[in-house]
Protein backbone atom coordinates (compact mmCIF):
# COMPACT_ATOMS: atom_id res chain seq x y z
CA UNK A 1 0.00 0.00 0.00
CA UNK A 2 1.57 3.65 -0.88
CA UNK A 3 1.81 5.73 1.62
CA UNK A 4 -1.07 8.00 0.59
CA UNK A 5 -3.56 5.21 -0.01
CA UNK A 6 -2.76 4.40 4.02
CA UNK A 7 -3.00 8.02 5.08
CA UNK A 8 -6.22 7.98 3.22
CA UNK A 9 -7.40 4.80 4.53
CA UNK A 10 -6.96 5.85 8.03
CA UNK A 11 -8.53 9.23 7.25
CA UNK A 12 -12.03 7.19 6.21
CA UNK A 13 -11.47 4.94 9.44
CA UNK A 14 -11.11 7.56 12.21
CA UNK A 15 -14.14 9.58 10.35
CA UNK A 16 -16.37 6.62 10.33
CA UNK A 17 -15.95 6.01 14.19
CA UNK A 18 -16.29 9.36 14.59
CA UNK A 19 -19.50 9.73 13.09
CA UNK A 20 -21.18 6.75 15.08
CA UNK A 21 -19.10 7.79 18.34
CA UNK A 22 -20.12 11.05 18.43
CA UNK A 23 -23.87 11.07 18.73
CA UNK A 24 -23.21 8.46 21.82
CA UNK A 25 -21.23 10.54 23.35
CA UNK A 26 -23.58 13.94 23.07
CA UNK A 27 -26.46 12.39 23.55
CA UNK A 28 -26.91 11.48 26.83
CA UNK A 29 -30.32 11.24 27.42
CA UNK A 30 -31.05 8.48 24.40
CA UNK A 31 -32.40 4.74 24.41
CA UNK A 32 -30.54 4.07 21.68
CA UNK A 33 -33.19 1.08 20.89
CA UNK A 34 -33.09 -0.36 18.00
CA UNK A 35 -35.33 1.61 14.65
CA UNK A 36 -36.63 -1.49 14.00
CA UNK A 37 -38.86 -0.69 17.56
CA UNK A 38 -39.44 2.68 16.07
CA UNK A 39 -40.84 1.01 13.17
CA UNK A 40 -43.31 -1.38 15.15
CA UNK A 41 -44.60 1.46 17.20
CA UNK A 42 -45.26 3.75 13.80
CA UNK A 43 -47.35 0.49 12.27
CA UNK A 44 -49.23 0.94 15.79
CA UNK A 45 -50.10 4.06 15.23
CA UNK A 46 -51.19 3.87 12.10
CA UNK A 47 -53.08 0.76 12.46
CA UNK A 48 -53.86 0.98 15.97
CA UNK A 49 -53.16 -2.33 18.13
CA UNK A 50 -50.99 -4.91 16.15
CA UNK A 51 -50.56 -8.63 16.75
CA UNK A 52 -47.99 -9.60 14.69
CA UNK A 53 -49.22 -12.87 12.88
CA UNK A 54 -45.89 -14.82 13.09
CA UNK A 55 -43.08 -14.75 15.96
CA UNK A 56 -39.64 -15.43 14.98
CA UNK A 57 -38.63 -19.43 14.80
CA UNK A 58 -36.20 -19.43 17.35
CA UNK A 59 -38.20 -17.04 20.03
CA UNK A 60 -41.18 -19.73 19.32
CA UNK A 61 -39.05 -22.61 19.79
CA UNK A 62 -37.70 -20.98 23.41
CA UNK A 63 -41.20 -19.88 24.08
CA UNK A 64 -39.63 -16.01 25.08
CA UNK A 65 -37.60 -13.23 23.70
CA UNK A 66 -34.19 -13.61 23.21
CA UNK A 67 -32.23 -12.37 25.89
CA UNK A 68 -30.36 -9.41 25.39
CA UNK A 69 -27.09 -10.61 26.05
CA UNK A 70 -28.14 -13.52 23.91
CA UNK A 71 -28.17 -11.30 21.14
CA UNK A 72 -25.47 -9.57 21.72
CA UNK A 73 -23.42 -12.54 21.68
CA UNK A 74 -25.22 -14.04 18.49
CA UNK A 75 -24.76 -10.34 16.66
CA UNK A 76 -21.09 -10.88 17.74
CA UNK A 77 -21.14 -14.81 15.87
CA UNK A 78 -22.04 -12.65 12.70
CA UNK A 79 -19.83 -10.06 12.88
CA UNK A 80 -16.85 -12.61 13.73
CA UNK A 81 -17.69 -14.71 10.60
CA UNK A 82 -17.58 -11.83 8.51
CA UNK A 83 -14.81 -10.62 10.27
CA UNK A 84 -12.61 -14.17 9.65
CA UNK A 85 -13.34 -14.29 6.05
CA UNK A 86 -12.46 -10.93 5.45
CA UNK A 87 -9.38 -11.18 7.46
CA UNK A 88 -8.64 -14.66 5.42
CA UNK A 89 -8.85 -13.56 2.27
CA UNK A 90 -6.61 -10.28 3.33
CA UNK A 91 -3.68 -12.34 4.95
CA UNK A 92 -3.18 -14.51 1.66
CA UNK A 93 -3.27 -11.29 -0.71
CA UNK A 94 -0.42 -9.44 1.99
CA UNK A 95 1.55 -12.24 1.48
CA UNK A 96 1.17 -12.59 -1.73
CA UNK A 97 2.31 -9.12 -2.71
CA UNK A 98 5.12 -9.39 -0.24
CA UNK A 99 6.38 -12.52 -2.14
CA UNK A 100 6.29 -10.98 -4.80
CA UNK A 101 4.06 -13.05 -6.78
CA UNK A 102 1.48 -10.69 -7.70
CA UNK A 103 0.46 -12.79 -10.82
CA UNK A 104 -0.42 -15.96 -8.90
CA UNK A 105 -3.76 -16.39 -8.31
CA UNK A 106 -5.35 -17.65 -5.05
CA UNK B 1 -0.52 14.80 -0.37
CA UNK B 2 -1.07 15.53 -3.85
CA UNK B 3 -3.49 18.58 -4.76
CA UNK B 4 -6.06 15.66 -6.40
CA UNK B 5 -6.23 13.71 -3.38
CA UNK B 6 -7.04 16.87 -0.79
CA UNK B 7 -9.77 17.37 -2.68
CA UNK B 8 -11.05 14.56 -2.86
CA UNK B 9 -10.89 14.32 0.99
CA UNK B 10 -12.42 17.93 1.19
CA UNK B 11 -15.18 16.31 -0.72
CA UNK B 12 -16.21 13.72 1.62
CA UNK B 13 -15.84 15.94 4.15
CA UNK B 14 -18.45 17.88 3.05
CA UNK B 15 -20.63 15.62 2.23
CA UNK B 16 -20.10 13.94 5.89
CA UNK B 17 -21.07 17.09 7.24
CA UNK B 18 -24.00 18.07 5.65
CA UNK B 19 -25.44 14.57 6.07
CA UNK B 20 -24.80 15.33 9.82
CA UNK B 21 -26.29 18.64 10.52
CA UNK B 22 -29.51 16.95 8.66
CA UNK B 23 -32.22 16.22 11.74
CA UNK B 24 -32.16 12.65 11.96
CA UNK B 25 -34.39 9.24 11.19
CA UNK B 26 -34.38 5.91 10.24
CA UNK B 27 -35.41 1.92 10.09
CA UNK B 28 -33.82 -1.59 9.58
CA UNK B 29 -35.51 -4.76 7.95
CA UNK B 30 -39.31 -5.48 8.53
CA UNK B 31 -40.24 -7.51 11.46
CA UNK B 32 -41.53 -10.57 11.70
CA UNK B 33 -45.38 -11.38 11.30
CA UNK B 34 -45.76 -7.34 10.68
CA UNK B 35 -46.52 -7.80 7.04
CA UNK B 36 -49.91 -9.19 6.14
CA UNK B 37 -49.39 -12.57 3.93
CA UNK B 38 -50.74 -11.10 0.65
CA UNK B 39 -47.76 -8.60 0.73
CA UNK B 40 -45.23 -11.47 2.02
CA UNK B 41 -45.90 -13.22 -0.96
CA UNK B 42 -45.98 -10.81 -3.37
CA UNK B 43 -42.80 -9.47 -2.21
CA UNK B 44 -40.98 -12.67 -2.23
CA UNK B 45 -42.67 -13.71 -5.60
CA UNK B 46 -40.93 -10.58 -6.92
CA UNK B 47 -38.06 -11.08 -5.64
CA UNK B 48 -37.91 -14.64 -7.28
CA UNK B 49 -36.59 -13.73 -10.94
CA UNK B 50 -33.56 -11.60 -9.51
CA UNK B 51 -32.28 -14.67 -7.28
CA UNK B 52 -32.47 -16.84 -10.48
CA UNK B 53 -30.86 -14.47 -12.12
CA UNK B 54 -27.99 -13.69 -9.83
CA UNK B 55 -26.99 -17.35 -8.95
CA UNK B 56 -26.30 -17.60 -12.51
CA UNK B 57 -24.62 -15.33 -12.65
CA UNK B 58 -22.73 -15.92 -9.89
CA UNK B 59 -22.34 -19.35 -11.19
CA UNK B 60 -21.21 -18.05 -14.42
CA UNK B 61 -18.89 -15.64 -13.10
CA UNK B 62 -17.17 -18.51 -10.99
CA UNK B 63 -17.13 -21.18 -13.71
CA UNK B 64 -15.03 -18.58 -16.19
CA UNK B 65 -12.94 -16.90 -13.25
CA UNK B 66 -12.01 -18.59 -10.08
CA UNK B 67 -10.01 -15.18 -9.01
CA UNK B 68 -13.46 -13.76 -8.59
CA UNK B 69 -13.93 -16.16 -5.74
CA UNK B 70 -11.56 -13.78 -3.27
CA UNK B 71 -13.48 -10.98 -3.91
CA UNK B 72 -17.20 -12.89 -4.15
CA UNK B 73 -16.43 -14.40 -0.60
CA UNK B 74 -14.78 -10.82 0.61
CA UNK B 75 -17.77 -9.00 -0.58
CA UNK B 76 -20.02 -11.57 1.17
CA UNK B 77 -18.20 -11.05 4.26
CA UNK B 78 -18.61 -7.42 4.03
CA UNK B 79 -22.29 -7.95 4.10
CA UNK B 80 -21.80 -9.89 7.25
CA UNK B 81 -20.30 -7.65 9.23
CA UNK B 82 -21.30 -4.15 8.23
CA UNK B 83 -25.07 -5.45 8.41
CA UNK B 84 -23.83 -6.68 12.01
CA UNK B 85 -22.87 -3.41 13.71
CA UNK B 86 -25.51 -1.51 15.31
CA UNK B 87 -24.36 2.00 14.86
CA UNK B 88 -25.91 4.80 17.23
CA UNK B 89 -27.20 7.79 15.41
CA UNK B 90 -27.90 11.38 15.95
CA UNK B 91 -31.79 10.42 16.41
CA UNK B 92 -30.79 8.59 19.24
CA UNK B 93 -31.71 5.14 18.15
CA UNK B 94 -29.74 2.42 16.53
CA UNK B 95 -29.74 0.94 13.13
CA UNK B 96 -27.54 -1.23 11.10
CA UNK B 97 -26.42 -0.55 7.97
CA UNK B 98 -26.62 -2.65 4.49
CA UNK B 99 -23.18 -3.38 3.36
CA UNK B 100 -24.11 -4.52 -0.43
CA UNK B 101 -22.76 -1.67 -2.19
CA UNK B 102 -19.19 -3.59 -2.16
CA UNK B 103 -20.23 -6.46 -3.85
CA UNK B 104 -22.99 -4.50 -6.43
CA UNK B 105 -19.77 -2.41 -7.55
CA UNK B 106 -17.87 -5.37 -8.14
CA UNK B 107 -20.21 -8.34 -9.35
CA UNK B 108 -23.45 -6.30 -10.69
CA UNK B 109 -26.95 -6.24 -9.00
CA UNK B 110 -28.02 -9.15 -9.62
CA UNK B 111 -24.93 -11.21 -7.69
CA UNK B 112 -25.52 -9.57 -4.67
CA UNK B 113 -29.14 -10.45 -4.51
CA UNK B 114 -27.75 -14.15 -3.17
CA UNK B 115 -24.92 -12.75 -0.94
CA UNK B 116 -27.60 -10.40 0.64
CA UNK B 117 -30.49 -13.07 1.05
CA UNK B 118 -27.67 -15.63 2.84
CA UNK B 119 -27.62 -12.42 5.60
CA UNK B 120 -31.20 -12.15 5.78
CA UNK B 121 -31.79 -16.03 6.48
CA UNK B 122 -29.21 -15.98 9.13
CA UNK B 123 -30.58 -12.66 10.78
CA UNK B 124 -33.56 -14.16 10.18
CA UNK B 125 -33.35 -17.81 11.42
CA UNK B 126 -30.33 -17.14 14.59
CA UNK B 127 -31.37 -13.85 15.90
CA UNK B 128 -34.71 -13.34 15.42
CA UNK B 129 -33.99 -10.25 13.14
CA UNK B 130 -35.93 -8.85 10.08
CA UNK B 131 -37.94 -12.57 9.61
CA UNK B 132 -38.74 -15.37 7.38
CA UNK B 133 -42.00 -14.35 6.63
CA UNK B 134 -40.90 -10.81 5.87
CA UNK B 135 -37.71 -12.48 3.98
CA UNK B 136 -39.06 -11.43 0.56
CA UNK B 137 -39.69 -8.08 1.34
CA UNK B 138 -36.68 -7.34 3.11
CA UNK B 139 -34.52 -9.21 0.64
CA UNK B 140 -36.19 -6.80 -1.55
CA UNK B 141 -34.99 -3.81 -0.20
CA UNK B 142 -31.61 -4.58 1.20
CA UNK B 143 -30.63 -7.62 -1.63
CA UNK B 144 -32.09 -6.10 -4.64
CA UNK B 145 -33.33 -2.22 -4.78
CA UNK B 146 -30.30 -1.13 -2.90
CA UNK B 147 -27.64 -2.82 -4.63
CA UNK B 148 -29.54 -1.64 -8.33
CA UNK B 149 -29.39 1.82 -6.99
CA UNK B 150 -26.08 1.42 -5.96
CA UNK B 151 -25.05 -0.07 -9.36
CA UNK B 152 -26.49 2.85 -11.51
CA UNK B 153 -25.28 5.54 -9.23
CA UNK B 154 -22.12 3.70 -9.89
CA UNK B 155 -22.25 3.32 -13.74
CA UNK B 156 -23.41 7.06 -13.32
CA UNK B 157 -20.29 8.23 -11.94
CA UNK B 158 -17.94 6.06 -14.14
CA UNK B 159 -19.57 7.43 -17.30
CA UNK B 160 -18.70 10.99 -15.82
CA UNK B 161 -15.48 10.41 -15.25
CA UNK B 162 -15.59 11.45 -11.31
CA UNK B 163 -13.47 10.42 -9.00
CA UNK B 164 -13.26 6.47 -8.47
CA UNK B 165 -12.93 6.47 -4.83
CA UNK B 166 -16.15 9.29 -4.62
CA UNK B 167 -17.92 7.30 -6.73
CA UNK B 168 -17.73 3.98 -4.70
CA UNK B 169 -18.08 6.54 -1.19
CA UNK B 170 -21.84 7.65 -3.24
CA UNK B 171 -22.86 4.39 -4.75
CA UNK B 172 -22.64 2.43 -1.63
CA UNK B 173 -24.06 5.05 0.95
CA UNK B 174 -26.80 6.17 -1.44
CA UNK B 175 -27.62 2.43 -1.74
CA UNK B 176 -27.97 2.30 1.65
CA UNK B 177 -30.10 5.51 1.86
CA UNK B 178 -32.10 4.16 -1.06
CA UNK B 179 -32.73 0.75 0.44
CA UNK B 180 -34.40 2.44 3.79
CA UNK B 181 -36.92 4.41 1.44
CA UNK B 182 -38.15 0.97 0.01
CA UNK B 183 -38.17 -0.20 3.29
CA UNK B 184 -40.22 2.73 4.22
CA UNK B 185 -42.67 2.55 0.99
CA UNK B 186 -43.22 -1.48 1.56
CA UNK B 187 -44.28 -0.15 4.79
CA UNK B 188 -46.16 2.17 4.20
CA UNK B 189 -48.05 0.30 1.20
CA UNK B 190 -49.25 -2.51 4.07
CA UNK B 191 -50.31 0.29 6.56
CA UNK B 192 -51.79 3.39 4.61
CA UNK B 193 -52.67 5.49 7.15
CA UNK B 194 -56.32 6.81 7.28
CA UNK B 195 -55.94 10.30 6.31
CA UNK B 196 -53.41 10.39 3.61
CA UNK B 197 -53.55 6.81 2.38
CA UNK B 198 -49.76 5.49 1.41
CA UNK B 199 -48.06 8.87 0.49
CA UNK B 200 -48.91 10.07 3.86
CA UNK B 201 -47.39 6.95 5.71
CA UNK B 202 -44.61 6.50 3.68
CA UNK B 203 -43.60 9.93 4.80
CA UNK B 204 -44.25 8.49 8.00
CA UNK B 205 -42.63 5.87 8.06
CA UNK B 206 -39.52 8.05 6.21
CA UNK B 207 -39.32 9.93 8.64
CA UNK B 208 -38.32 7.59 11.27
CA UNK B 209 -35.63 6.01 9.54
CA UNK B 210 -34.69 8.53 7.30
CA UNK B 211 -32.50 10.28 10.06
CA UNK B 212 -30.88 7.70 11.85
CA UNK B 213 -30.10 6.31 8.80
CA UNK B 214 -28.61 9.22 7.06
CA UNK B 215 -25.11 9.49 9.39
CA UNK B 216 -24.84 5.67 8.95
CA UNK B 217 -25.43 5.65 5.35
CA UNK B 218 -22.33 8.03 5.71
CA UNK B 219 -19.94 5.26 7.65
CA UNK B 220 -21.29 2.67 5.14
CA UNK B 221 -19.81 4.93 2.09
CA UNK B 222 -16.52 5.61 4.06
CA UNK B 223 -15.70 1.94 5.11
CA UNK B 224 -16.59 0.78 1.37
CA UNK B 225 -13.93 2.82 0.16
CA UNK B 226 -12.12 1.87 2.57
CA UNK B 227 -12.01 -1.56 1.78
CA UNK B 228 -11.84 -0.88 -1.73
CA UNK B 229 -8.56 1.21 -1.38
CA UNK B 230 -7.35 -2.09 0.56
CA UNK B 231 -8.36 -4.47 -2.60
CA UNK B 232 -7.01 -1.70 -5.09
CA UNK B 233 -3.42 -1.91 -3.44
CA UNK B 234 -3.33 -6.09 -2.77
CA UNK B 235 -5.98 -7.48 -5.51
CA UNK B 236 -5.12 -5.78 -8.63
CA UNK B 237 -5.16 -9.18 -10.73
CA UNK B 238 -8.85 -9.89 -9.32
CA UNK B 239 -10.31 -6.60 -9.74
CA UNK B 240 -9.15 -6.73 -13.15
CA UNK B 241 -10.56 -9.89 -13.68
CA UNK B 242 -14.07 -8.66 -12.69
CA UNK B 243 -14.07 -5.63 -15.12
CA UNK B 244 -13.67 -3.21 -11.87
CA UNK B 245 -10.27 -1.63 -13.08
Amino acid sequence: MEKNQKKLFAVLIIAAILIAAIPFLALKDAEFGGSDDAGSVMVEEIHGEYDPWFTPVLESMIGREIPGEIETLLFCVQTGIGVGIIAFFMGRLYERRKLGKDNEEL
Amino acid sequence: MTQKQKKQITAITVFSIAFGICPAANAMHIMEGYLPVAYCIAWGVLCLPFLVTGFMKIKKTLDENRRAMTLLAISGAFIFVISSLKIPSVTGSCSHMTGTGLGAILFGPCSVSILGIIVLIFQAVILAHGGLTSLGANAFSMAIAGPFFSYGVYALCKKCNVNRRITVFLAASIGDLFTYCVTSVQLALAYPSEAGGVLASAVKFLSVFAPTQLPLAVVEGLLTAAIVICLESFAKPELKSVGYI
